[in-house]
């Protein structure tokens, strides 16, 4: 009988050495004569068990990890492949809390089915919406989305329907859906697991968003740094397309759409989406004043759907089950799941999907397990190098667009970097400057020359150089920042850093009786 | 790939001409001559240009401004530390250090003997596995200052 393992190929998995283990898995299967099928797998985003070997039995898949290469023989003598136990063993993959626990309905596929294997998205739910939505009037496919409550998951939370919407009452003669999968916010990772671990959902959402709105031709923008994502997209893309699900007359029905992905090239800022239609048309990134609106004109001067990865992955499964499905998850006006990415100094790091409204102390105990280091939490930054950085004061916060405003903060594309006590926020502060300075496309005022001041008056504060005075100096240069600035890069630098100020005065030197020296 | 003073201009044209009908094709373009030669020559700029009826200076303001693209050749192996808040959470500042110190060279810079090239990357998407690095195509997460001594041995080992 044919033994199926599966051995996962995302790319934390392979930084973390699967691909020498499931090559030492091979061949050990082969001297031993044990018939066996290697599935290279997506992570089930436990990355604390990379590589995560598991084995399909009657009574489900038999998890083993972490396990390395040079413990692979040792795995066959204990027959885990009938059976045997062994000291890393899971037991049934499913029934761990970390994944038990979660409300995974985007990230269903994600770590079960084989990414590039049309077939097994097909057995999973794959198409499903695709069809629906050929059987619909675009404006009732917009109708759907919209009334799913789904907002904009790379960050700006805006309602996705009513962009949609938006592009389909443009005239034109092109249209174009574009997907902004430049995630470079540290402490993310999951466009780059949807990309690597189910790439069809971002091709399937994509190409009901060009039916939706009139659009024959899309662009998936992936960052350079991301090499697994863009060659498991392609690959994807080059199936859907042989199968009919891409191209001219899609499954018949008469639909145009054409997709292609577009490679970045290191510049944080083509993650804000008038920049990066400039790069897609092949200029320097800068950031294009609004308006007009990019539904309006924006890719090559026509209406533009420009979109997130998780935002139009998470159409194909609005489509299938409905908006209702999909709204009866979440809080308040934050509908539906957000995939959550564990970060940074945690013990159990990797990604949780659960419906808003869990809180961030849960997230990082419940499901993280407290820091790695085993020293305190201190301080996380929620949300990329743009987010604020929150207290444990502020741990019982829910995933929340609004709460999490209320709270000074954002939610943004769903990331958390946890940092222990070790952690100076001064030199946070510092280096949120620094990044800006590094990344700001140049083009306005407040972002360009008040971000290299910044770092000057942080490098002061460190110094102890007239701490009071540059403290003040530090909040009327973020105020500018914040109401000058022409993008989220200058106007949201200065979330990390008051936030750090604010409930970190002590890193700062920011006390009542500090004297200006 | 190594210090070569020279390429070859053909490998070049035939780029731009296979790719110059694409709509936005500079970035794709300069994105093929680099994985090609390692680089964009500087001299190969002008016909760039000419091939897609733009200014010299619209290329060279967009080679420039893409932390990815190189101008000059880099080392042998090109290693890249993530240096993001995620990585810095988890003790990268500590291994970029090391890292200096093992190879005797800085951030952005190549070693006396060309083997290597220092860089730092924000982000490499493994943020839960810091710190992150990657030599070449290659990713390497939980990566402690022994295993990357382990690695650059590797590489120097095998060339």
């Amino acid at each position: 009988m044919t033994i199926t393992i599966f051995v996962p190929r995302d790319s934390t998995a392979l930084a973390l050495g699967a691909n020498e283990t499931a090559a030492a898995i091979a061949k050990e299967a082969q001297a031993r004569g044990i018939d066996i099928k290697l599935v290279r797998n997506g992570s089930r985003g436990m990355f604390w068990l990379e590589p995560l070997v598991e084995v399909a039995t009657e009574a489900g898949r038999i998890g083993f990890g972490p396990l390395e290469e040079h413990e692979v023989a040792g795995l066959f003598d204990a027959g885990f492949h009938c059976g045997g136990n062994h000291p890393k063993a899971l037991g049934p993959v499913e029934a761990i809390p970390y994944l038990k626990k979660q409300e995974r309905l985007q990230f269903a596929r994600v770590g079960i089915t084989d990414p590039v294997s049309l077939d097994d998205y097909l057995a999973h739910e794959g198409y499903v919406g695709l069809k629906n939505a050929l059987a619909m009037a675009p404006s009732a496919i917009v109708r759907q989305v919209t009334d799913s409550g789904l907002r904009g998951r790379g960050g700006a939370a805006f309602p996705t329907g009513i962009k949609w919407k938006t592009v389909l009452g443009a005239e034109a003669d092109q249209k174009y859906i574009a997907c902004n999968a430049d995630e470079g916010d540290s402490g993310t990772f999951s466009d780059r697991m949807v990309m690597e671990d189910d790439p069809f959902m971002l091709i399937e959402g994509m190409t009901i968003a060009g039916i939706a709105v009139g659009a024959t031709r899309g662009y998936i923008y992936v960052r350079s740094e991301y090499p697994h994502s863009i060659a498991a997209l392609n690959e994807a893309i080059d199936k859907a397309s042989a199968a009919g699900y891409l191209g001219e007359n899609i499954l018949g029905s008469g639909h145009t759409f054409h997709l292609e992905v577009r490679k970045a090239a290191g510049a944080y800022v083509c993650g804000e989406e008038t920049a990066m239609l400039e790069s897609i048309e092949g200029k320097r990134g800068v950031v294009r004043a609004k308006p007009p609106l990019p539904a309006l004109q924006g890719l090559f001067g026509k209406p533009t759907v420009i979109n997130n990865v998780i935002s139009l992955s998470a159409v194909p499964l609005i489509l299938a089950r409905g908006a209702d499905f999909y709204k009866n998850f979440g809080m308040g006006r934050s509908r539906g799941t957000l995939p959550m990415q564990l970060a940074g100094n945690l013990k159990y790091g990797g990604l949780v999907e659960k419906a808003f409204g869990v809180t961030l102390r849960e997230l990082l105990y419940d499901f993280g397990g407290g820091s790695e280091s085993g020293r305190p939490i201190r301080a996380v930054q929620v949300g990329g190098p743009l987010g604020a950085y929150m207290p444990e004061a502020l741990f019982d916060t829910p995933f929340d667009y609004e709460a999490f405003a209320a709270a000074e903060s954002t939610v943004g594309h769903g990331g958390l970097v946890a940092f222990d006590d070790t952690v100076d926020m001064a030199k946070q502060a510092r280096y949120s400057m620094h990044f800006c300075k590094a990344e700001s496309c140049g083009k306005c005022t407040p972002c360009r020359i008040g971000s290299t001041r910044g770092v000057e008056v942080m490098d002061k504060i460190i110094a102890n150089q007239n701490r009071p005075q540059q403290i003040r100096l530090l909040r009327d240069l973020c105020d500018v920042m914040v109401t000058g600035s022409l993008c989220a890069m200058g106007s949201m630098t200065p979330f990390p850093v008051l936030s750090a100020l604010n409930h970190f005065p002590e890193d700062f030197g920011d006390q009542p009786m500090a004297d200006a020296a | 790939m190594g210090n070569q003073p020279t390429f070859d201009m053909g490998t070049v044209e035939s780029i731009i001409a296979q790719r110059k009908g694409m709509p936005g094709a500079l970035l794709p373009i300069l994105h093929d001559i680099q994985s090609a030669l390692g680089y964009i020559p500087p001299s190969a700029v002008p016909t760039i240009a000419d091939g897609l009826n733009v200014s010299r200076a619209d290329v060279h303001g967009v080679i420039t401004y893409y932390h990815f693209f190189r101008q000059h050749p880099a080392g042998q192996h090109i290693i890249q530390i993530c240096r993001a808040e995620a990585c810095q959470a988890r003790g990268c500042e500590s291994l970029a250090a090391h890292a200096k110190e093992l190879l005797g060279c800085d951030f952005h810079g190549t070693t006396d003997d060309g083997r290597f090239s220092l860089e730092t990357v924000y982000c490499l998407g493994q943020c839960a596995s810091g710190p992150a690095i990657q030599i070449d195509d290659d990713l390497y997460a939980r990566v402690s200052e022994e295993k990357f001594k382990r690695l650059i041995q590797a590489k120097r080992g095998v060339q």
